[in-house]
């Protein structure tokens, strides 16, 4: 645990000296705050609900630019060599690193709370749904974190991690959307696999244990996934 | 302290290194050498835990690689080939960080970094990014990195490549310094380093050991025969050549360019594990031959090194 932790920190202090961290959450709050606040006097409803029905999506492009880095970049320039040489196990590697990409993502989320700030200011704002929205943020950044952080054990190209990940965030999250496309048996399974209808449960305050059941799982397929690439790899 | 036991790796279909078995002993400097491709930096990965191998085992002290890695691990430093490390971070918070997984504890950490800074020569680069080290700097810091938490063991793989001769000879010093008490096994091909820094040689090639000994031990053993050069005066290779391939034993005799152009100068191949000279010398005697120069070819550890590893 010792371990996970300094390599956790060492990562998520990586992200703050290179200039990834300070683009990546330009970009998030210069997106949502747009598309944000583009509609909401318009809506003239003193809730959050239009951000957090944007987030799976913006999510979904973030997340992958976060975790790209995490392996292939040790990978293409060696330093990979020289972590598994040192006394940690795999499973401190993967841990730390997948910690350090969700603490960038709560990082990132943070200023958002300005918004509910501000909206509390002009209406009454409920803070229930909010609270259960950001719950349920967190939940869905670690899971989408850790099918960026398998894409990116996958390849030692970070532009192939990039991609691999934000398609399958991005599917992850259009998929209940597209649900016309397939035969009537699967509809079932594949509303299930749907990333955005669990959160905007979550969102909606609803916390039910199906909907974190889900996300827990994401997490630990995307987590014991980039173990046994790990595994295979040597 | 090491035991590797018929070690094998495949990569895919091509087979990296193929059964070597190696015991290495405490204190020891043990030098890996061998032609380039020939499996030396696979064994080292092996060795450290890096790559599991396709078969046999490693066991070090009384740890089994397969069952104990994090044990292995915390009695290894490694420095790989070219020493990759993390490009963006400055060398101090780098040795921090391996300090900080090596389990140093915080207050003894500082004095620790700045021993290594001493005797690896680190002081004028510990607030530059590694990016911005030359490739000698850096493997001055990937050394650094590999002492850093005192191990029992100490593997480098090329760990004077891309320095200047001054570097060499102060790696070579802190190498053999540390090898009084530490077991050090480095791969090279530079032949003088071996012969100046390790207490035995392995020469590998095409995944195979090929000769396992002392610098000393590898010069006396001779599979190929000993080579005698001879200058003549007065004499002609037409006559030469069939009097000297009469004697019992020489395997060949040829023609080599001689310093003077009215001079004859041979070459004589003969069978291992003999000494023609006296033979040769009494043939000599017996003809109107001027002998100019005799002498036995000094085996280099090149020459062995050659001898073995031909046909690549």
């Amino acid at each position: 645990m010792r371990q996970v932790v300094n390599i956790a920190s060492k990562e998520f202090r990586d992200y703050f000296i290179s200039p990834i961290a300070y683009i990546v959450i330009s970009i998030f709050l210069l997106v949502t705050g747009w598309f944000f606040f583009a509609t909401f006097f318009l809506y003239n409803q003193a809730d959050l609900r239009n951000f957090f029905n944007l987030l799976p999506a913006t999510l979904s492009f973030v997340i992958p630019a976060i975790t790209m880095r995490l392996f292939s970049e040790e990978r293409n320039v060696g330093s990979y060599e020289t972590l598994l040489t040192l006394p940690v196990t795999f499973r401190d590697i993967i841990l730390g690193k997948f910690f350090a990409a969700v603490m960038l993502v709560a990082v990132m989320l943070l200023p958002t709370v300005i918004y509910a700030v501000c909206i509390t200011a002009i209406g009454a704002l409920d803070w229930g749904p909010v609270i259960g929205g950001y719950m349920g943020a967190l939940l869905l950044g670690a899971a989408f974190s850790a099918i960026g952080l398998l894409a990116s054990s996958l390849t030692r190209n970070q532009i192939i991690a990039f991609i691999v990940a934000m398609a399958i965030c991005f599917s992850l999250t259009t998929i209940d959307r597209m649900l016309f496309f397939f035969p009537q048996a699967t509809l079932a399974t594949l509303s299930y696999l749907g990333a955005a209808s669990h959160f905007q449960n979550i969102a909606k305050g609803i916390i039910d244990s199906r909907d974190i059941i889900y996300f827990l799982s994401v997490v630990f397929i995307g987590l014991y996934g980039t173990a046994l690439v790990m595994e295979e790899k040597n | 302290m090491i035991q590797a036991d018929h070690l094998t790796k495949y990569y895919k279909e091509f087979c990296a290194v193929d059964g070597i078995s190696l015991d290495i002993r405490k204190g020891e400097i043990l030098g890996l050498l061998g032609p380039n491709g020939a499996g030396k930096t696979t064994t080292l990965r092996m060795l450290t835990g890096y790559f599991k191998p396709t078969r046999g085992t490693i066991k070090v002290k009384d740890f089994n690689s397969s069952e104990h890695p994090l044990k292995i691990k915390q009695l290894m430093g490694y420095l790989p080939e070219s020493a990759p490390l993390y490009h963006n971070m400055l060398v101090y918070d780098y040795l921090d960080y391996v300090a900080e997984i090596r389990g140093i504890p915080r207050e003894k950490r500082l004095s620790r970094i700045r021993q290594l800074c001493d005797l690896c020569g680190l002081h004028n680069i510990m607030h530059k990014p590694i990016s911005e080290l030359s490739k000698g700097l850096k493997q001055r810091v990937g050394l650094a990195h590999a002492m850093m938490g005192d191990p029992e063991i100490l593997i480098l793989d090329e760990p004077t490549s891309g320095l200047d001769p001054n570097q060499i000879v102060k790696i070579r010093d802190i190498i053999k310094q540390i090898g009084r008490e530490k077991t050090v096994i480095l791969s090279t091909h530079i032949l003088s380093e071996a012969e100046a820094t390790c207490d035995r040689i392995v020469i590998i090639n095409r995944g195979k050991i090929i000769a396992n000994g002392s610098a000393a031990e590898l010069k006396q053993s001779d599979a190929s025969g000993r080579i005698l050069y001879i200058t003549l005066n007065n004499a002609e290779f037409t006559q030469v050549q069939p009097v000297l391939e009469a004697i019992n034993g020489v395997t060949a005799v040829t023609r080599v360019d001689a310093d003077n152009s009215d001079q004859l100068a041979v070459r004589l191949t003969c069978v291992p594990d003999s000494d023609l000279r006296e033979t040769v010398y009494r043939q000599i005697k017996e003809t109107d031959w001027l002998l100019m120069e005799f002498r036995q070819e000094a085996r280099t550890l090149e020459t062995i090194f050659r001898e073995l590893t031909r046909g690549n």
